[in-house]
Order: structure tokens, then C-alpha cells, then sequence
């Protein structure tokens, strides 16, 4: 003897598949029929065992890291100009005008407006200096060829140092336009990585990192000395962590 | 099936920092299960790190025929369709063991033998690989991966009417392979 729905049925059931008059028909078959429940009763056991015992198996580090590097190594750093426009980017674009808009109208905003405005301004001059040509203006790992380069460009002297010896050689300099002002924008390596640091002189008081991420892109801002500087790039927050504490030494 | 890989066109050769950005946020964290799908396909976790590794590449280079959906099925179905290439070409004579049509097989009535085996890590994990791929394919989707049989059917491209009697059969096969062991599969050990 086998009753067909054990084969069937059953197993829509026990997944939950089956809509609310077809279980509550195979409910009413179950009063009656003893193998049905018998095989529920099994299959529900060895669902349990699987769960149980665990046989899920995830992804190493090790394969996330080769995926992140093919990722990278198949993309073009290139902001697209023929690209149908994607419906995500121009609400971040109609948001960011919104914030923008409202942070001229309205003094003295909360801190939180200013890093969300200030994070999508950041991570776009980043974008934009990936560009091909644009990444330096002058390019060079040799900072007394940098430092120099900026002298008559700015009103005031960016610090240059290279962190070659710590990981993160300096690739070069240009400078930048970021909120209507122009800034210096050093650029540093990280592997395969590259970093924007900007900056920009303030009034404003030292204060402690603020980070954040935005897109995909993590961002440090400091301030100190009455320099205001902001990192962005797509390695690590660690890794801006540890050049963040390299330029503030 | 709307979201068939083969019917989006070709593999885009250039993609850009915003391709990487909607992948990265889409699509990436599903590498669990993608892997996880390969390593029971496979079943091998170095092999289903190399072809993880390949399909994860191939979905990147089909991205833009992906339109919004379910990105882990839509990955899930590449994987899965890397699995097979690979299999074809790498282990030939795995792939020739078709569905068997033991439609009505009995489960044995023998739930002392179920309770110990299934607190067996190593007897379930063997009993899970004895099985034909196509029968441990839905019972991962379904069973590792919580899938709907919706997106069962997508995945695995049939239709979704018989993804509950290809469930039934599977399980019903691995019920057997754990309260049985020496009776089936002798030609799935590795």
C-alpha cells in the first residue's frame, strides 16, 4: 500500500507551497491516513537534521578577496557619459540638490546634513579624478618635487609627506575644485588602490575622524591645525585609519 | 523563464566604477551562497573555489542584462550553469547518471536508523553527496537556502510544476541513502 500524496502533496506542505485550500484539504487527509503522517513526521525530522547539524558552507576570505580583485581588475575607471541614466543615480543626484539647496537656505545645520552633503560631494571629486588624466597634476612619489608644485597655486601650504615606507607611497599631487573652493588634493597608493586625500584650509577648531561611507566609498575627515583633510577611497576604513594617523603624526 | 542568463545578450567587455558599485551591493553578498551551491555541486570546496571564482566573474561580465529582481537567483542560476560546464568537461561520468525514475520508492520505515544517522554529520554530508547532482541541487536550494519553489525554478530552469515531485524524490532518496548506506550510490563515491 502507498498512498500517492506521500509522493506528492506532501512535500508542498511541508514546504509551506501550497495555498490555503489545498492545505487545509491535505489537513483533513491526514486525520485519516496514517502514512502520510508517518512520512511527515520522517521528512520533518530530516529537515531538522540539516538544519541542526549545520552543512551550510561559506564563502573563505580567501575566494572574496580573489572576487574583489577580478571585480577591479575588470573595471574601467570611468565615469560613463553614454550610459542610459540609471534611475538611483539621479535620485541621489535630485537628494544631494535638496541637501545642498537646504543647507544654503537654513544656518547652522546639525552635523549629520553636513556629512551626508559633504560625504556625496567627496566621493564624487573622487570619481571624477579617476577619469583618465585627471588623477595628477603632477605626478610624482618625491615629496620636495610635490610640495614645491603647489607653491603659488594655493593660499596656503598643504603638508606633503610620502608613506612609501608604511604602505602607502605617494603617487602625486593636483589641485581641485570641492565646494566651490579650491583645494589640494594629494593622491597615495594602497596595492592596487588609489587615495585622495583633500585639502582645504578652515577656521574652525581641531576636532577628532569623523568616517563614514557613501556608495561603496569610505571617507575620514579631520581636522587639524587649521587644515581641514578628508580621505576617500575604496580600500579599507582600516587602511584610512592607519593613513590618517600617518599624516596627523 | 524571464530572467534566463543565455537569452540577455552578450557579456559586457568594458565595465565601469558604477557597474562595480551595484554589484558590489547587489549581487556580492551572495557569495555565501554561491559558493555554498558550488561546494555541494562539486563536492569539493577547492574546485568550488576556482569555479565560485568563475562564475562570480561571468554574472560581473552579464551584469547589465541584469534589471532589478532577484539578484540571488539570478546569480545562483549562473553558478549553477558554471557547475554544470565544468562538470561536463572535468567529471564526464557524473554528469551521465540522469533523474532515475524510482518514482515510488519506498522510504524505510525506519525512524530509529533516520535518528542516528541524521545526527551523523559525516553519514548526512555522504548521504547528501551519494545523490545525483540534479537531486542535491534542489535539496540545497531548498533546504541550505531557504528558496521558494519559484525561485527553485528559475534556478534550476524547469518548470515550477515539478519542482515539489523533484523535492519529493530527492528526499526520499537521501531518507534512503541514511537509513541504507551500503545499498545506494556506490558509483557517487569519490
Amino acid at each position: 500500500m502507498s498512498c500517492e500524496l506521500t509522493h506528492s502533496v506532501l512535500h508542498g506542505y511541508l514546504d509551506g507551497e501550497l495555498d490555503a485550500a489545498r492545505a487545509a484539504e491535505f489537513e483533513r487527509h491526514l486525520e485519516t491516513c496514517r502514512e502520510c503522517i508517518a512520512a511527515l513526521e520522517s521528512q520533518e525530522a530530516l529537515r531538522a537534521s540539516l538544519q541542526r547539524i549545520g552543512l551550510y558552507e561559506r564563502a573563505p576570505a580567501s575566494l572574496r578577496d580573489k572576487v574583489r580583485r577580478d571585480l577591479s581588475a575588470a573595471t574601467v575607471a570611468v565615469i560613463p557619459q553614454r550610459r542610459s541614466p540609471l534611475p538611483w543615480l539621479a535620485l541621489a543626484a535630485a537628494i544631494l540638490l535638496v541637501v545642498l539647496a537646504g543647507w544654503k537656505l537654513i544656518p547652522g545645520l546639525d552635523r549629520g546634513t553636513y556629512e551626508t552633503a559633504m560625504a556625496s560631494e567627496i566621493v564624487d571629486a573622487h570619481l571624477r579624478s579617476l577619469q583618465p588624466g585627471h588623477l595628477t597634476d603632477v605626478a610624482s612619489t618625491d615629496q620636495h618635487t610635490v610640495k614645491p608644485w603647489f607653491d603659488g597655486k594655493l593660499d596656503f601650504a598643504p603638508p606633503v609627506r610620502d608613506f612609501a615606507d608604511s604602505g602607502f607611497p605617494l603617487i602625486g599631487g593636483r589641485i581641485d575644485a570641492f565646494r566651490g573652493r579650491t583645494v589640494a588634493a594629494l593622491v597615495y597608493g594602497r596595492r592596487k588602490h588609489i587615495i585622495n586625500v583633500f585639502i582645504w584650509p578652515t577656521k574652525e577648531a581641531d576636532n577628532a575622524p569623523l568616517a563614514g561611507t557613501q556608495l561603496g566609498y569610505h571617507w575620514i575627515d579631520w581636522r587639524r591645525g587649521g587644515m581641514e583633510l578628508c580621505a576617500v577611497s575604496d580600500v579599507s576604513p582600516a587602511d584610512l585609519d592607519a593613513l590618517q594617523h600617518l599624516i596627523s603624526e | 523563464m524571464p530572467m534566463s542568463v543565455s537569452g540577455q545578450g552578450k557579456a559586457t567587455e568594458v565595465l565601469d566604477e558604477l557597474d562595480r558599485l551595484r554589484f558590489e551591493q547587489l549581487v556580492l553578498p551572495h557569495l555565501d551562497a554561491a559558493f555554498n551551491l558550488a561546494r555541494w555541486l562539486l563536492r569539493s570546496r577547492a574546485d568550488s573555489e576556482d569555479v565560485a571564482q568563475e562564475a562570480m566573474l561571468r554574472a560581473y561580465r552579464f551584469f547589465r542584462g541584469f534589471h532589478g529582481g532577484d539578484a540571488r537567483a539570478w546569480l545562483l542560476q549562473i553558478v549553477r550553469n558554471t557547475c554544470y560546464t565544468w562538470l561536463e568537461k572535468n567529471r564526464p561520468v557524473e554528469m551521465m547518471t540522469e533523474f532515475d525514475e524510482e518514482l515510488h520508492l519506498q522510504p524505510s520505515a525506519n525512524p530509529e536508523a533516520l535518528a542516528i544517522a541524521g545526527d551523523n554529520r559525516e553519514r548526512l554530508t555522504r548521504a547528501l553527496e551519494s545523490l545525483p547532482p540534479r537531486f542535491r541541487e534542489v535539496l540545497v536550494l531548498r533546504e541550505f537556502e531557504g528558496c521558494s519553489y519559484k525561485e527553485i525554478a528559475a534556478i534550476t530552469s524547469v518548470p515550477i510544476g515539478t519542482v515539489m515531485s523533484a523535492l519529493a524524490r530527492a528526499r526520499q532518496r537521501l531518507h534512503r541513502a541514511l537509513t541504507n548506506p551500503v545499498s545506494q550510490g556506490a558509483g557517487y563515491e569519490l
